[in-house]
């Protein structure tokens, strides 16, 4: 038997593992977001610094990608909540038979990879226009090849299947009786579809829009075959992974949290207002006297939180403008130069130590301070640790730290070529 | 205000595959008439009901509403409304929105829809509701703006789809006597559908018993009450003991039955079989609990029976007093309180005198189940 205590602990350890994998990654790229060093880490600390929100405002790619992006968002929006409201009206007028069939296909796209669907859906309308005779440089050809439209037909294709799982949801609790009724006071079809139905789903309509946006903005696997010649967001950023990143991918992913945040709190502040309106109407509740802070404010922690954070951006904001990390960067690269300094003297005196003694017979397989870990593992750096073999140079040039995970293969000094980032 | 138009059922069948749901159906509802469908859930009424608003076209057959074939016009086309067994109220629309949608629809303005809104909710005893939602009001407002909202259509014919089994006991007896109060004043066709015999013998001008997709028998309430036409009918309308046996004589209008266990009984034969039957059939005669009366000082006028007491209920305007019978049922009799302390002893035997006048034999049959 279990002591309650234990499974109590048992429980505590276990949420705070379980949060702890959730929340970590978000957490370290928050902290990197603002830490001055030019590739994402959370530590060592350097520098505070809000520099990589600057660098990331003025990054013409970044912004470019977000407004395409944005534009392929509400294009999927558009089609995908309206084919699957479609089909979800289509799945309850038909047999039951037939229905399990049609939900089978529909449902389809989900569990399709979104590289098949990325590839098919470009052949497929390539060849589209050919049978259509879109001749080279035609309006058609140029519409079969667009980007734009290729990627909102692509994503739609299976963010439809998902936008038609929430109407499924909502359809069910539909009374059919209600149609009736309105077609019985003499409505016609179309009348009672917009009249009774539409309302109904509006919920649903909403909450399947955000799903479809949310979903087609942080696609990749379909968009990066679809996309051709423009670029989104995750395009843009799976491209600068390849030619070398910095914070101002953390300062973009901490400035997304931020206004998930804001969004949902304002949402939950929001229908906790409504209830508690509906609770004083209905008086259950009594009606809030007149004081000092807003009645939509008193018993809504969440309208309280969504205030403070409101207020604290824009405090950042403001600090932001005025605040300036130079003096403490300089302060890092001096401390930094010294330690290598340091270390340098060190290594020398102790070649000098070992001078006479054999010759270190595994230095073709040291790394040369520019390996996948840079010279974070570099003796230099382990003061305590006894030296291994030394390297026969000491290898880091001054002016790239290399103290990242990639060290400096991915640095945009090293790239002639890299592009204008 | 509209004067109530016909509705004929002309050979009407409705079948759901191989399913008949509805056999042979033949019923004229006069202008202005409050004519109920009644029989117990599954017998084919509320099909019946569908078809004749048009959300179902009968497999053979014809709907007519005042005269005219309803064949291909579909129900937003036909001029009834119907008033749905759970009401189905706009769940989002407010109450005066409910009543006015039929007017919506045809493009009504706002203020001239507001307006006879009012107006009904003021008929309905709703005035200043019309701006709550449908889930603010109870469940007899509820169904009183479903009354409502089919009136503000100007219908022909109101169709009523069991309205009143979802309130409780009190508010259902109130409704009956509202609705029977507004289909007097607005003098149209009222369509009811129920399984509720009280509801259909108090409200209807006409009746129409169905069982199993059939209907057995048409009539006023008084008609089907006193003189049923099926083994079914006397069994499902009100209360009825049975006692089976062979036809012994025929002598005109009445019959002499030779029962199984309670000898031999004489009783009028029920209208609708009167020459239908011949000596030696199997029949069944129907005593209604109030059609017996306690056989005065042993006098034997020859057609009582003898039963011993079961049990006995008091139930305040009545004793009811149960005796064993010749089936599974006991014999059940009904004597007016008045005054008397108690009617018998358990295990006494009594002797009942049957009143051959309200009594009636008919051909052996299937009976209600209950």
């Amino acid at each position: 038997m279990k002591s309650p205590i234990v499974s109590r602990i048992a429980l505590g350890l276990y949420f705070i593992i379980f949060f702890g994998y959730l929340m970590g990654p978000l957490l370290v790229m928050s902290v990197s977001a603002f830490n001055s060093p030019s590739f994402p880490s959370a530590s060592p600390w350097e520098c505070f610094t809000f520099e990589w929100f600057s660098v990331l405002w003025h990054d013409r790619h970044i912004r470019e990608g977000i407004y395409y992006s944005v534009i392929i968002g509400l294009g999927t929006v558009i089609l995908s909540v309206s084919m699957g409201l479609a089909a979800s009206i289509v799945l309850t007028q038909i047999s039951a038979r037939l229905r399990s069939v049609y939900y089978t296909m529909i449902i389809a796209p989900i569990l399709i990879p979104g590289v098949v669907i990325g590839i098919s859906t470009l052949v497929f309308w390539d060849r589209v226009g050919r049978f259509l005779g879109a001749g080279e440089g035609s309006l058609l050809d140029g519409l079969f090849h667009n980007g734009l439209f290729l990627t909102i037909l692509g994503q739609s294709s299976f963010i439809a299947s998902y936008a038609m799982l929430v109407f499924v949801a909502r359809l069910q609790r539909f009374d059919p009786g209600l149609t009736e009724a309105a077609l019985d006071l003499g409505a016609s079809h179309t009348q009672a579809f917009r009249k009774i139905l539409l309302p109904f789903l509006r919920p649903a309509i909403a909450s399947a829009s955000v799903l479809a946006f949310l979903a087609s903005f942080e696609n990749y696997n379909t968009t990066t075959f679809t996309i051709v010649d423009y670029k989104t967001l995750t395009t843009v950023l799976a491209q600068k992974v390849r030619l070398g990143i910095n914070p101002s991918i953390s300062a973009l992913a901490f400035a997304i949290i931020t206004l998930t945040i804001l969004v949902a709190l304002a949402s939950e502040a929001y229908r906790r207002a409504a209830q508690r309106k509906e609770a004083v109407w209905q008086g259950k509740v009594a009606r809030p006297a007149a004081r000092l802070w807003p009645a939509w404010l008193r018993g809504n922690p969440a309208a309280i939180l969504f205030v403070l954070l409101s207020f604290t951006i824009i405090v950042a904001f403001g600090v932001a403008q005025r605040y300036s990390p130079a003096q403490c960067k300089i302060a890092a690269r001096e401390a930094k130069q010294a330690e290598i300094q340091r270390s340098i003297e060190e290594l020398r005196a102790r070649r000098q130590e070992e001078a006479p003694q054999a010759p270190a017979p595994t230095t073709d397989t040291a790394p040369a301070g520019s390996g996948a870990f840079g010279n974070v593992f570099a003796p230099g750096n382990l003061p305590g640790a006894p030296a291994p073999e030394p390297a026969p140079e000491p290898a880091p040039a001054p002016d790239a730290p290399a103290n990242g995970a990639f060290g400096n293969v991915f640095a945009p000094g090293n790239l002639t070529t890299g592009g204008d980032n | 205000m509209s004067t109530g138009v016909a509705v004929d059922l002309e050979n009407v069948w409705i079948k759901f595959g191989d399913f008949v749901a509805v056999r042979e159906a033949n019923v004229n509802i006069k202008g202005g008439d409050f004519f109920s469908f009644l029989g117990p859930s599954g017998c084919g009424k509320t099909t019946i009901l569908r078809a004749i608003s048009g959300f179902l076209d009968p497999s053979e057959g014809h709907v007519r509403i005042g005269g005219r074939d309803m064949a291909g016009i579909g129900p937003n086309k036909r001029p009834t409304a119907l008033i749905f067994q759970n009401l189905a109220l706009f769940p989002l629309m407010k109450i005066w929105e409910n009543i006015s949608f039929s007017m919506e629809v045809r493009g009504a303005s706002a203020a001239e829809r507001r307006k006879r809104a009012d107006e009904l909710l003021d008929m309905v005893a709703l005035g200043g509701q019309g701006d709550k939602l449908p889930s603010e009001l109870s469940g007899g407002q509820k169904q009183r703006v479903a009354i409502a909202r089919a009136l503000c259509a100007n219908p022909d014919v109101l169709l009523l789809d069991e309205p009143l089994s979802a309130l409780d006991l009190k508010l259902r007896q109130h409704m009956r006597t509202e609705l029977r109060e507004i289909q007097q004043r607005v003098g149209i066709t009222f369509i009811y559908i129920t399984h509720d015999q009280g509801e259909a013998l108090t409200m209807s001008d006409n009746v129409a018993v169905m069982k199993a997709g059939v209907i057995d028998q048409i009539g006023s309430g008084k008609e089907i009450y006193d003189a049923p036409a099926t083994p079914f009918v006397a069994s499902f309308v009100g209360e009825n003991n049975v006692f089976r046996g062979k036809i012994r004589s025929i002598d005109g209008t009445r019959a002499t039955i030779e029962t199984n266990r309670s000898g031999v009984l004489t009783a009028e034969i029920t209208p609708a079989q009167r020459g239908k039957m011949a000596v030696g059939d199997a029949a069944m005669l129907f005593v209604r609990p109030e059609a017996l009366t306690l056989a005065e000082g042993g006098t034997d006028t020859g057609n009582t029976i003898s039963a011993k007491v079961v049990n006995e209920e008091f139930e305040g305007n009545t004793f009811s007093v149960f005796l064993e019978g010749d089936g599974a049922k006991p014999i059940k009799m009904s004597l007016p309180n008045t005054g008397q302390t108690r009617i018998a002893e358990r295990g006494k035997p009594l002797t009942l005198h049957i009143n051959p006048q309200t009594t009636v034999i008919m051909p052996a049959g299937e009976l209600a189940s209950d």
